[in-house]
């Protein structure tokens, strides 16, 4: 009988400890909810990301057209696609943000396509990088990249810079599967063959065994794919461990490989690394140097990559737009008539939303890790202009 | 057949890594019976209380490895004596939770102090590379963990065997009611069992760093390895727990050389299958 | 659970089976979110979901004294299986899609207990973490069928009763959930206050003495883990049927992790110890994670040394202890 009651009265205390009204929605505020993956394995990302939208936020004031702007930060605790909807749910019911936006992992950007169609609410994607996400909602617009986006283009200028043959390596799932998919297709269709594949598990960076398998059957050239968290660093430390990066073999990969947050720690490994990508800290352009500069103030020897480049350009999308309707977002419609075909001057290069597909338009630049000034940056040397994502 | 020999030496590398991780877990739970899943933290702190030692202090990564061993373990009885002893006649339960609870505080303390991105390593220049007799690839790194390793079950073995207080250990693995009686202090003898093993864990986050990596998620992530280890090992057993490190170390490089479409599924379904084959682990003794 | 001595066997067991008036009271009160938090009704049914499975696993441990480490297994495989249904076969049915999904969880729950029936303690840890990572694997593995990391989407069924469809603010998922909930809770408080529930507690005290009641230990075992296998297959499905998604994390070792944590914050054995632990650690979670995102993890972890060292009967069992103490105190 006691434990019944004391059920009854833990339910009602906790019940009531959960009393808290839906917030009222100020008329000169704009709202928008951030979702992204702050605690668990995204951690990291998701700190880059929220660094680039504080930096422009700092750069760019809170206020746009007369409105206020409000960011509203969320945790999904990983990719879990529940928490992305509870989230996306509450943000737009209770919150009544104008916009939701971030989202590090596909599956999360996924679960919350029929949530922000049903409910109409524009959605910037910073991060998430498989093509289906755009065509899952007419309300998604991504400002980010693709992996096939930045993938084909590679395999392209392999096949232009006498590669012929390439064995791929790339990490057992979803992005890494569209690389492998996305580079074989490209290359093929260039006159290349791929001699050999294999799919790498992402739970435990310990590559010796591929390192080794890959070393054994000599192909001309590798190509690589693993995310950016800790299995890069371990990837390159056992290629150069077993000699593959002095030797021959041409080692070409995406960007996520030689990222900017962990390429110093791959040290002289990673030299000479080719690899193709959107954005590189040593990108020279004016903005560019302001937004590292800004960025290093701010939080210091941390360097700026994609991510925060993604979470920066992602703002400026957005007051961009909100400056194009004066402050009024009160029209789904409209607001998604005022992303497409917008055209923003990034850290990066010069980016353009497609207006039928809405994913983003952009350079795709080919570089190679090279020690300037002490420190190992890529740097690029070629590039392929408005390279659409493939994919669609 | 170079071939092989390449997978084996890196296999068994591993394997000594894995070893190192998860000795300390398998005398302790061998001895106090007590579950304890923030072992893998202490693996942790010694990883970066090593990166620490080199980034702001500048010491040497050879030197940070004894003061690993010695910072953690000395770290670990604070945490023994105020909340694992309360706990040692209480079910495997409570022992799994209250340490869930500390890897939950230990993760979110590393991220707090250290941030979330990957830590690095500075190795001296003599430990990277390789030398290859007779096309396989021996690298210097994984040359060292083998010597480390050999080294530390060596000591271990001996200490057990041959010194007063390894005979204590043995006797309260054996029957700790029989050994209170014979007047051997049972607590201290756990306490510095405790502070030994979870120093080894230390020393062997330490070593990690080079071979996989160190984030906050470590813990979670190399919680799962090294609790197979211990328990297709056998509780309480220094070569039953080296001879499953060495196990799962190699048939994990195997595994991803010879059918990398099954990736790091072999390793589970090799350690359940055993695990149900011999509960008690391959040279336990007890459960 | 006091109840009164008597020689009546029928009373005994008949006694503890009775409606209490604050019993009903709990459950109208777990309506009130509909009426009082309408916007919070995504949470609350997320609650639910995880009430329903953290009562599988009471069944289980709380009464069986099982310790499974892999439990998040079964609801996985529920899980899929209803995003499979809907997605290849097409069958878009919402209850009877809950019920197929439960018993593939339950047969899976059977073919486990065959093998977890003989091992115990550290070798049951063990296993069951090891089939719980096993499973996440070959999950990820066979991404043809379960979407790898990505995930299945876009999994809708049919409108409940041909009218009801998944709204914005989540009051169909929200009741929908609920009902689910109470009536396998109906049916497990059945089954534990059963003569055959009561000889699972026997299981659970001292598993060497039943025999000698003419217990079939193991048969009894295998029982309870494939009904706890159904329950949290059904949640499993219940979660993919009102987000539309799943993913791996349905599997995983965290899930697992998490519906312990909620049970023992909760209490174990006492079948409302899953429904006050989820609530309890679900609502904390999203008001601590409010705040800070990343460190909440430091708070839960704290919260749950404390209530083993200190309230090792959980959240329920330390009011119990209370009420009980209040009443002899007056």
């Amino acid at each position: 009988m006691h434990r019944i009651a004391s059920g009854l009265l833990g339910g009602l205390a906790l019940a009531a400890l959960a009393a808290w009204a839906p917030s009222a929605h100020a008329a000169d505020t704009i709202k928008i909810g951030f979702v992204a993956e702050f605690s668990g394995a995204f951690a990291d990302a998701s700190r880059e990301m929220d660094d680039g939208i504080k930096l422009y936020m700092k750069e760019h004031g809170d206020t746009v057209a007369g409105k206020k702007i409000e960011i509203i930060r969320r945790d999904t605790g990983g990719p879990k696609p529940e928490e992305a909807k509870r989230l996306a749910q509450e943000l737009i019911v209770r919150d009544n943000v104008d916009f939701l936006m971030g989202f590090v992992v596909t599956p999360n950007a996924l679960a919350v396509a029929d949530v922000i169609t049903q409910a109409k609410k524009p959605t910037v994607i910073m991060n998430a990088a498989t093509s289906i996400i755009t065509t899952k909602s007419p309300y998604f617009v991504r400002v980010s990249f693709t992996v096939p986006q930045v993938t084909a283009p590679l395999a392209v200028w392999a096949t232009k810079n006498g590669v012929k043959q390439a064995y791929t390596m790339v990490s057992d799932y979803g992005p890494g599967i569209d690389a492998e998919n996305s580079f074989k297709k490209a290359f093929e269709a260039n006159g290349g063959t791929v001699v050999g594949s294999v799919r790498m598990p992402l739970t435990s960076p310990e590559f010796s065994a591929y390192a080794q398998k890959v070393k054994d059957l000599g192909p001309q050239a590798i190509f690589v794919f693993v995310p950016s968290n800790d299995q890069p660093t371990q990837l390159m430390k056992t290629f150069a461990e077993r000699g593959l990066t002095t030797s021959t073999i041409k080692i070409i990969a995406t960007g996520d490989v030689t990222e900017d947050a962990v390429l110093e720690q791959e040290g002289d490994a990673a030299l000479g690394l080719i690899t193709s990508h959107h954005y590189s800290y040593a990108h020279d352009s004016q903005l560019n140097k302001q937004f590292v500069a800004a960025f290093a103030k701010e939080y210091g020897a941390l360097r700026p990559d994609f991510l925060a480049v993604g979470g920066y350009d992602g703002m400026a999308a957005i007051y961009a737009v909100i400056e194009k309707l004066k402050g009024d977002v009160s029209d789904p419609e409209k607001v998604m008539e005022a992303f497409k075909g917008l055209r923003i001057e990034s850290p990066r290069g010069p980016i353009v939303i497609d207006p039928e597909t809405r994913d983003v338009i952009q350079t795709v630049y080919i570089r190679r890790v090279e020690r300037v000034d002490g420190k190992l940056v890529n740097a690029e040397f070629d590039k392929i202009e408005n390279v659409k994502d493939p994919g669609k | 057949m170079t071939h092989l020999l390449g997978v084996l030496f890196d296999g068994l590398a591993y394997g000594m890594l894995l070893f190192v991780l998860s000795v300390g877990l398998s005398v302790t739970m061998g001895l106090m019976g007590f579950v304890n899943l923030a072992h893998s933290a202490f693996a942790m702190l010694g990883g970066y209380l090593s990166v620490t030692l080199m980034q702001r202090a500048g010491v040497p990564f050879l030197a940070t490895l004894p003061i690993a061993f010695v910072l953690v373990g000395a770290f670990s009885t604070i945490f023994e004596r105020t909340l694992y002893r309360p706990l040692y006649l209480a079910g495997e339960l409570d022992q799994v939770l209250l340490t869930i609870g500390l890897v939950l505080m230990a993760i979110a303390s590393c991220a707090y102090l250290w941030g979330t991105q990957q830590q690095g390593v500075n190795l001296p220049p003599y430990l990277f590379g390789r030398f290859s007799p007779f096309g396989i690839d021996l690298g210097y790194y994984r040359l060292f963990l083998i010597a480390v390793g050999a080294v530390i079950a060596v000591a271990l073995v001996f200490g057990l065997e041959r010194t007063r207080f390894g005979a204590q250990i043995r006797a309260a693995v054996d029957n700790q009611r029989m050994a209170r009686g014979l007047g051997i202090d049972v607590n201290r003898v756990f306490a510095l069992t405790f502070a030994v093993g979870s120093g080894l864990a230390g020393l062997g986050g330490a070593l990690a760093i080079n071979m996989v990596g160190l984030d906050p998620n470590f813990a979670t992530k190399y919680l799962v390895y090294v609790l197979l280890v211990v328990s297709v090992g056998g509780l309480g057993s220094v070569g039953g727990t080296f001879a499953a490190a060495v196990l799962l170390g190699i048939s994990d490089v195997a595994g991803k050389y010879y059918v990398p479409e099954a990736g790091a599924f072999i390793i589970y379904a090799v350690m359940v299958a055993l695990l149900l084959w011999r509960p008690a682990g391959l040279f336990g003794r007890r459960v | 659970m006091a109840t009164p001595i008597t020689t009546d066997p029928r009373r005994a067991i008949a006694e503890p089976l009775r409606w209490r008036w604050y019993e009903a009271a709990f459950w109208l009160v777990l309506l009130l979110p509909y009426l009082l938090f309408p916007t919070y009704l995504a949470l609350a049914s997320q609650i639910a979901i995880a009430a329903l499975f953290a009562l599988s696993l009471d069944l289980i441990l709380g009464y069986a004294g099982v310790i499974s480490l892999g439990h998040a297994a079964f609801f996985g495989i529920g899980a899929y299986f209803a995003a499979i249904l809907v997605q290849r076969w097409g069958w878009r049915e919402p209850f009877s899609g809950l019920l197929l999904s439960g018993a593939v969880a339950a047969a899976a729950g059977y073919v486990a207990a065959l093998l977890i029936v003989k091992v115990s303690r550290l070798a049951l840890l063990m296993v069951t973490l090891g089939m719980g990572v096993l499973l996440g694997e070959a999950a990820n593995q066979l991404g043809w069928l379960t979407g790898g990391n990505d995930g299945l989407h876009e999994i809708a069924v049919l409108p409940l009763f041909g009218r009801f469809t998944f709204d914005l603010y989540g009051r169909t998922a929200f009741l929908y959930a609920f009902a689910v909930l109470l009536l396998l809770f109906l049916a497990a408080r059945r089954i534990v206050q059963s003569p055959f529930g009561l000889s699972l507690r026997g299981l659970r005290e001292n598993a060497a003495r039943m025999p000698a009641l003419g217990t079939p230990n193991r048969r009894r075992l295998r029982t309870i883990y494939t009904i706890a296998a159904f329950y949290a297959g059904v949640a499993g499905a219940l979660l993919t049927q009102t987000i539309g998604s799943v993913a791996l994390e349905a599997l995983g070792f965290q899930r697992s992790a998490e519906v312990l944590i909620m049970l023992v914050l909760g209490g174990t054995g006492r079948l409302y110890g899953g429904i006050v632990g989820s609530i309890l650690f679900l609502v904390a979670r999203d008001q601590l994670a409010d705040m800070n995102p990343q460190y909440w993890f430091f708070w839960i972890g704290l919260l749950l040394i404390l209530v083993v060292l200190f309230i090792p009967g959980g959240i329920v069992g330390g009011v119990a202890k209370l009420w009980t103490r209040i009443g002899r105190g007056s």
